[in-house]
C-alpha cells in the first residue's frame, strides 16, 4: 500500500517539474522575441537622442563640414510617399479585399488570392526593379509617383489580404439582416458589412503603413532621393530610410549621428502606427 | 404616395374572421398562374404547391401544399432538420444567400410566385420582414438600425417624416420607451431582449405585409421571450405572422394555427387548439406531447 502511494507521489512530482520546465522555456522564447527590440531602442537613443533637436525636424541638410543641419526633406519626402501609396493601394486593395471575400468560390477569386499571396513573399528589391523598368524608365526620370507606386505594390497584397479576412468574421446572420430588408447586394456589403469590418481593415492598413514607411529597397531606383525640400509628383524625393542608408555608409562622424537619430524617429513613428492599430482595435464601432 | 399604399392596412383582404377560413393541406385553389404582384383579393398571404427544396443532393422539404392566412399567427413546429425553417426561408428567397440549393412546385406570396424569373428579389422582401433566431442588429445607433430600410427603400421624404417613422416603428415593438432618450446610441449596448426588438422594429419599418420570424425569442430569458410573444399577439391585428419555434408552449400561446413538420414533409396543419388537444396524426401527437423531438 504505502509503496503504491510512494509511486504516485513520485508520478506528481515528476509532473510538477516537467511542467515547470515547459513553462520556462516558453517564457524564455518570449523574453527573447522582446529583447531585440528592447535592445535597439537602448541603442537608438544612446547613439541619436544626443543629434536630436529642433533643427533635425525643420531644417534641409547641410554640406559637409557644416555642424547642424536637418533632414525635413526626408520627413517631407517619406509622409508624401506613404500619403501617396496610401490613395493608390488603399481602394484597390480594399476593393479587391471585398471581391475576394464575397466571391469566394469564383475561379477569378483563387486566383487573386494566390498571386496576393505570392505579391506579399517578393522580395522588396524586385519590387523596386519591376517599377524602375516600368514606371521610372517611361517617364524618363526618379519620382515621387514611382516611389509611391513602389511603396503602394508592396502594401495592396497585404491589405487585400486583410480586408477580406476582416470581412469574413463579419457574422453571416448581418448580412442575412440586411438582405432580408430588401438591401442589394452591394448595399449590403457597403452599407453594413464594410462598416462592420471597418476596425479590422483600418488596422490592416496601419500595419501595412508602418511597413511601408521603413521600405529602402522600393525606393532606391524609384524615389531615388533628394537633397531639397521637394514633394512634387513628377520630382525625385528623399526619404527616411534612404537617407539613413546614405548617412550611414559616410565616412563622417556627424553623419553617422544624424543616421542614428533618423533611425529613432523611423522607429518612433512604426512605433506610433502600431500604437495607433491596438487603440483602433479596442475601439470598435460604438454609435453613429 | 405609392408606398403607402402598400400598407397592409389599406389592403382589401377579407381579415377572414371569425370564421377563421380552415386551413388546408393538400388542396390546390384555382389561382391565376404567375399572377400579379399583389392580387388584391388573394385569400392566402403564403400559399405552397407540392413546394420541394433540396440543399445539393439533400431534400430538405418534400411535396409541401400549406396555405398561410392573412393576419394570423402561424406557428411551425418540428424537430431540428424537419424543414420548417428551410420552407420559412423560402417565402423570402433567403436560400438564395446558400449556393446550390434548387426548388420544385411553387410557392406563391399574395397570388404571385415567389420563384418566377422576373421576380424582384428586393421588392418581393420588401413586402416580407424576417426576424432571426440571433438578433442581428447592425452595428449602427439604435435610429439608424430602424432608419437604414426605409431610407435605402426610399420610403420617407425629409427628415421629420422619417424621425415619426422611426418612433412609431419602435413604438409598434414595444421598445420606445426604453430607447427615446438614447436613440443615437450603439445598438449594440441593448440587451439581447431589446435588440431582438430593435430587430422586429426595423422589419415592420419597411412596412412588410408578412412577418417571418425564425425562433426569435429562443436566446431570451423568460422575460424577455413574453415580451416578444406579447408583441406577437399585438402585431397580429396588421401582420401575416409565420414564426418557426422549437418551444411547444410558445406555439400554443402564440399561434392560430400550427403546421407540424417532419422529416422534411408537411404531417398535420390545422387550428393551434385542435392541434395541441385533438390531433389527428400519432406523429404529431407524439411530438407534442413530447415523446420525441
Amino acid at each position: 500500500m504505502s509503496d503504491g502511494a510512494g509511486s504516485v507521489e513520485r508520478v506528481h512530482r515528476t509532473r510538477r517539474v516537467v511542467n515547470r520546465l515547459m513553462l520556462t522555456l516558453t517564457g524564455v522564447a518570449a523574453f527573447v522575441v522582446v529583447v531585440p527590440l528592447l535592445l535597439i531602442f537602448y541603442h537608438l537613443v544612446s547613439a541619436g537622442a544626443g543629434a536630436l533637436n529642433l533643427d533635425f525636424f525643420i531644417r534641409l541638410p547641410v554640406p559637409v563640414g557644416d555642424t547642424g543641419g536637418g533632414m525635413l526633406n526626408a520627413f517631407v519626402g517619406t509622409l508624401s510617399l506613404v500619403a501617396y501609396a496610401t490613395l493608390l493601394g488603399v481602394p484597390i486593395a480594399v476593393g479587391a479585399g471585398i471581391f475576394l471575400a464575397e466571391g469566394r468560390r469564383a475561379p477569378l477569386a483563387t486566383v487573386v488570392r494566390f498571386v496576393a499571396d505570392v505579391m506579399n513573399g517578393i522580395p522588396s528589391i524586385v519590387i523596386g526593379i519591376f517599377v524602375w523598368a516600368w514606371v521610372v524608365v517611361a517617364m524618363g526620370r526618379f519620382s515621387l509617383l514611382a516611389g509611391s507606386i513602389a511603396l503602394a505594390v508592396m502594401l495592396i497584397p497585404m491589405v487585400t489580404r486583410t480586408t477580406e479576412e476582416m470581412i469574413r468574421l463579419v457574422p453571416r446572420e448581418l448580412r442575412e439582416g440586411a438582405r432580408a430588408l430588401g438591401f442589394t447586394r452591394w448595399r449590403t456589403t457597403l452599407g453594413i458589412i464594410l462598416p462592420a469590418a471597418r476596425s479590422g481593415i483600418l488596422t490592416g492598413v496601419l500595419v501595412a503603413l508602418a511597413r511601408i514607411a521603413g521600405e529602402t529597397a522600393p525606393l532606391l531606383f524609384t524615389a531615388f532621393g533628394n537633397p531639397f525640400l521637394e514633394w512634387r509628383l513628377n520630382e525625385p524625393v528623399a526619404s527616411l530610410p534612404l537617407l539613413i542608408y546614405q548617412y550611414a555608409i559616410s565616412p563622417y562622424d556627424d553623419w553617422h549621428r544624424q543616421a542614428w537619430a533618423a533611425s529613432l524617429v523611423l522607429i518612433g513613428f512604426v512605433l506610433m502606427v502600431s500604437l495607433a492599430a491596438r487603440f483602433v482595435i479596442r475601439n470598435p464601432y460604438r454609435g453613429s | 404616395m405609392m408606398e403607402e399604399s402598400l400598407l397592409p392596412m389599406e389592403t382589401k383582404w377579407n381579415p377572414g374572421v371569425p370564421g377563421i377560413p380552415a386551413p388546408t393541406v393538400g388542396a390546390s385553389h384555382a389561382l391565376p398562374e404567375g399572377g400579379k404582384q399583389v392580387a388584391a383579393g388573394a385569400p392566402f398571404a403564403v400559399e405552397a404547391r407540392s413546394f420541394s427544396f433540396w440543399y445539393g443532393a439533400n431534400q430538405a422539404l418534400a411535396d409541401i401544399s400549406l396555405t398561410i392566412t392573412t393576419r394570423q399567427v402561424t406557428a411551425l413546429i418540428g424537430p431540428s432538420g424537419c424543414g420548417k425553417s428551410t420552407f420559412l426561408r423560402s417565402i423570402n428567397r433567403m436560400n438564395d444567400l446558400i449556393p446550390n440549393t434548387r426548388h420544385e412546385g411553387e410557392l406563391l406570396l399574395e397570388g404571385g410566385s415567389v420563384y418566377r424569373p422576373d421576380q424582384d428579389v428586393v421588392l418581393l422582401r420588401r413586402r416580407v420582414g424576417m426576424v432571426f433566431q440571433k438578433s442581428n442588429p447592425f452595428p449602427k445607433s439604435i435610429f439608424e438600425n430602424v432608419a437604414y430600410g426605409p431610407r435605402v427603400n426610399r420610403l420617407v421624404q425629409g427628415r421629420r417624416q422619417l424621425e415619426g417613422l422611426v418612433e412609431r416603428s419602435l413604438r409598434q415593438a414595444a421598445l420606445w420607451d426604453e430607447v427615446k432618450d438614447r436613440l443615437e446610441k450603439s445598438a449594440l449596448g441593448l440587451s439581447g431582449g431589446q435588440q431582438q426588438r430593435l430587430c422586429i422594429a426595423r422589419a415592420l419599418a419597411v412596412s412588410p405585409h408578412i412577418l417571418l420570424m425564425d425562433e426569435p425569442a429562443s436566446a431570451l430569458d423568460p422575460i424577455a421571450t413574453q415580451k416578444i410573444e406579447e408583441l406577437i399577439y399585438e402585431l397580429k391585428d396588421q401582420y401575416t405572422i409565420v414564426i418557426v419555434t422549437h418551444n411547444m408552449q410558445q406555439a400554443a400561446r402564440v399561434s392560430d394555427v400550427t403546421a407540424f413538420f417532419y422529416l422534411g414533409k408537411l404531417v398535420e396543419v390545422g387550428r393551434t387548439e385542435e392541434i395541441f388537444t385533438n390531433p389527428k396524426n400519432d406523429q404529431t401527437e407524439a411530438y407534442i406531447t413530447g415523446r420525441f423531438g
